[in-house]
């Protein structure tokens, strides 16, 4: 071969290959990335329906309730305006407790229950996942606003809650 | 007083390392022989006031100074004194002063190991590497100090996080940063090639043996990182793709491009642009590395605070080192030229292949890392990327990556008949398909399994190890045949060789792991009521119920599980659920029995309430899960070995004795 056609060659491959990845980075992305969500999105139907997600917030005070096989365990998350029943079988996180922050990754089921697949608690007692923070921090502003709207004269309905 | 004189000695070393920074450099490039005498002396300056800076601090935690702050959040008077040193690295300021520590070692050892290098050479590195130290004590002295001070003084600590209280993490964390910081050696070389403009095959050889020290830190840190979150964090897993253990393995795979690429140069003095790229892009990747785990803006076990403040400081270095090497690269590059000519099969074209596959794993890896925060940065929400996609996107890449890695130590230089090579290497493929393929139908017999089991994923990865295992025995046979004594033939192939070869096989019994405990790890999650008992893999775990015990720092709920094979007794298991006194953070320490085909795993979940004393109970058979960490431990030794190469040393010797003095 002629260095020419040579380098062509080179080239060819070199593009061929970063397609190759190209494509298996985009095709596995689709398929992998979990959309994080707010108790409140869940409540007003913005999460998606038939696949996985994930949710963050608070497990509610005295809402823990263990089933009789000693794994399966209901809990409720809660952004201290919308809650959502979870349903979880398996070992809990060390740092998983009543009134501390959470990530729950699972599917909708009827009845609008959560069927989590995974619960993550942070390592250490101080820390709240940002998720959580960020849930706790949005249904703050989506009430303030709906309050104001509520108090403002052209919106005859008081706000939700 | 002592925490002041640490302060005031981090002030003094930023001194040295800005005189560092600047005067050799420009002794260089003036080529004064007086401002590059500078280097030298004042490198060993700064390694001794920022020593004596982390000595204070470690003064501090030894006698439980709460009047720092550092200390204070981060030690307990209760906390065994071993904890209390390594709980200097147990936060953000304590982390930094460990590299700053590390990265003046780094420089101290340059200037002591580099006599036989020209003069102008030595003092362009170490002005680079005083930059780079520069950077980081601003950034210590300005966001972080260690040694702020708490008034009033606490009566205690608030104690360490217990996940940190433990053996593996006493060393991860150096072993780790004297890898990350390393690469900023290669960097620094690389760097002054492109200042000097002279970029040979000799240039190669000083910077290897310096890169392949750092890669062997940085495969053993992310090691025994591995390893502590399998047995530490209570979940049987070895590798979760969690962003900091990205942050990590990004920069490991480059080092792995980098090495190789490195000895291209040396031996052909081909890829050198390409050689040069590779070295900024390890050390930039370092340091986003350090900037992810510091910030906060990943979510992960590491990020334990967050302060924008630190980020935004971080990125801005990041950029400037990026940047500015970039440009230097664009307008230096090309008088560095391409290099020697090869052919499209020849050892050249197989290692131009493996860098480019571990440059786009490392790419992949990079994309699935940041993708959530630019998709947050712009505003389109919140998102994770699970360890799905990277399995998806890193597996199909290294597979062709190891047939090549099969290839390469066999092929030539420059050239080689395709005919030929697959003559050489027909056998070995054909018996390691074989082998692969038979395999997996013996192993339920083996492993005490079930069931036999046979999937395509584990015939492939088996093929993948084998590949590589008779790779090297026909490397070693052709090596080793001929006339003569054998030991002497032995002996004459050099030691960078063995090094290869130790490496790939470490690769091989990584694969080998991977690809068993995948394929026939069993995991249960039971409840045990005392008495109970379950069935796993072939073995029967019956549990004993739960006990009080106490340790240094913390009480305990000591579960007792005995494991018994065909009725005969394998061990007693005695997992625990701690709560440690200070912070009533309960921790789950597993029981483990290794062995060297198979582990034993039992962890404790929780107690069940209202039961007579059961608890929720996690029994897992792992299957050749050490050979994962005996992997990384043969890559070590190989690169240890390649360093310790006669060739790195005899320059040196030839140099003394042309010297009269």
């Amino acid at each position: 071969m002629k260095p020419r056609q040579k380098r062509f060659l080179y080239i060819v491959i070199a593009i061929a290959a970063v397609g190759i990845a190209v494509g298996l980075v985009l095709n596995a992305l689709k398929d992998n990335v979990s959309l994080y969500f707010t108790p409140t999105q869940v409540y007003n139907k913005e999460a998606p329906e038939g696949r996985s997600f994930r949710i963050g917030g608070l497990v509610e005070e005295g809402s823990i309730k263990r089933e009789a096989d000693g794994l399966t365990v209901n809990f409720v998350i809660t952004d201290l305006h919308k809650t959502l029943p979870v349903v979880y079988k398996g070992i809990l996180p060390d740092l998983f407790k009543e009134g501390k922050g959470v990530v729950v990754q699972g599917k909708m089921e009827a009845g609008g229950l959560m069927r989590a697949d995974e619960v993550l608690a942070k390592h250490d007692e101080n820390y709240m996942p940002p998720e959580a923070a960020d849930a706790l921090k949005k249904a703050e502003t989506a009430a303030a606003a709906n309050s104001s709207s509520a108090a403002s004269p052209s919106s005859g309905t008081p706000g939700a809650q | 007083m002592i925490p002041e004189l640490g302060h005031f000695s981090l002030i003094v070393a930023l001194c040295l390392a800005m005189v560092l920074g600047v005067l050799p450099i420009l002794g260089a490039a003036r080529n004064n022989a007086v401002l590059m005498g500078v280097a030298r002396p004042v490198a060993y300056g700064q390694l001794l006031f920022v020593g004596l800076s982390f000595a204070a601090l470690a003064y501090a935690f030894l006698n439980n100074d709460f009047s720092v702050l550092y200390v204070a959040q981060h030690s307990n008077s209760q906390l065994p004194a071993i904890y209390r040193f390594s709980a200097i690295w147990g936060g953000h300021e304590g982390s930094l002063l460990l590299w700053a520590l590390f990265l003046s070692v780094w420089t101290a050892a340059v200037a002591l190991f580099s006599r036989h290098l020209p003069e102008e050479m030595v003092a362009r590195v170490l002005g680079v590497m005083g930059l780079i130290a520069v950077g980081f004590m601003l950034f210590m002295l300005f966001t972080s100090s260690p040694f702020e001070r708490l008034l009033p003084a606490a009566a205690d600590g608030r104690d360490l996080n217990p996940l940190l209280q433990d053996p593996g993490l006493v060393i991860h964390p150096p072993m780790l940063y004297m890898g990350y910081v390393g690469f900023s050696v290669a960097y620094a070389f690389a760097i002054s090639a492109l200042l000097g403009g002279k970029l040979d095959a000799t240039w190669a050889r000083w910077s290897r043996p310096w890169t392949t020290v750092a890669w062997v830190f940085m495969t053993l840190g992310i090691a025994l990182g591995s390893g502590w979150a399998y047995y530490e964090l209570g979940w049987g897993g070895w590798w979760f793709w969690d962003p900091v253990e990205n942050a990590s393995f990004m920069p490991w795979l480059l080092g792995t491009a980098l090495i190789h690429s490195l000895a291209v140069t040396e031996k052909r003095g081909a890829f050198k642009s390409w050689t040069v790229l590779l070295a900024i892009a390890a050390f930039s990747l370092s340091l986003l590395g350090t900037f992810l785990v510091r910030s906060g803006v990943l979510t992960s076990v590491h990020s334990f605070a967050a302060d924008p403040k630190r980020g935004i400081f971080i990125l801005t270095f990041l950029v400037l080192v990026v940047g500015a090497s970039l440009l230097l690269f664009a307008w230096r590059a090309p008088k560095v030229g391409l290099g020697g000519k090869f052919d499209l099969i020849s050892r050249e074209s197989l290692l131009l292949s493996n860098n480019v596959l571990l440059s786009v794993a490392s790419a992949s890896v990079f994309i699935g890392t940041l993708y959530p925060l630019f998709m947050d940065a712009l505003g389109y929400g919140k998102l994770s990327v699970g360890a799905p996609y990277f399995e998806a996107v890193f597996v199909p890449l290294m597979i062709p990556m190891v047939l090549l890695m099969g290839l390469g130590p066999l092929a030539r230089w420059k050239k080689m008949e395709v005919p030929e090579l697959a003559k050489r290497v027909q056998w070995g493929f054909a018996s390691a398909l074989v082998l692969a393929l038979l395999l997996p139908l013996l192993m339920g017999k083996f492993l005490m399994l079930e069931a036999n089991k046979w999937s395509p994923m584990i015939v492939v990865g088996l093929l993948m190890a084998f590949w590589i295992i008779a790779s090297l025995v026909i490397s070693l046979r052709q090596r080793w045949a001929g006339q003569g004594a054998f030991m002497a033939r032995v002996r004459k192939q050099s030691r960078s060789y063995y090094g290869m070869q130790l490496a790939h096989l470490g690769v091989a019994f990584f694969i080998i792991g991977v690809t068993l405990v995948k394929g026939y790890e069993t995991e249960r999650d039971v409840r045990m009521n005392v008495g109970d008992t379950v069935m796993a893999g072939g073995y029967e775990f019956k549990f004993n119920g739960v006990t009080e015990t106490e340790g240094p720092n913390y009480v305990a709920g000591m579960g007792h599980v005995v494991v018994s094979q065909d009725g005969k007794r394998v061990g007693e298991l005695n997992p625990e659920k701690r709560q440690y006194n200070v912070s009533g953070m309960p921790l789950t320490e597993a029981a483990i029995q290794t062995g060297l085909f198979r582990d034993l795993y039992v962890s404790l979940g929780e107690a069940i309430p209202e039961s007579e004393g059961a608890w929720a109970v996690r029994v897992y058979i792992k299957p050749f899960v050490d050979w994962i960490w005996a992997g990384c431990l043969l890559m070590g030794l190989g690169g240890l070995f390649a360093v310790s190469d006669r060739r790195y040393r005899i320059h040196k010797q030839a140099v003394k004795q042309g010297q009269p003095s």
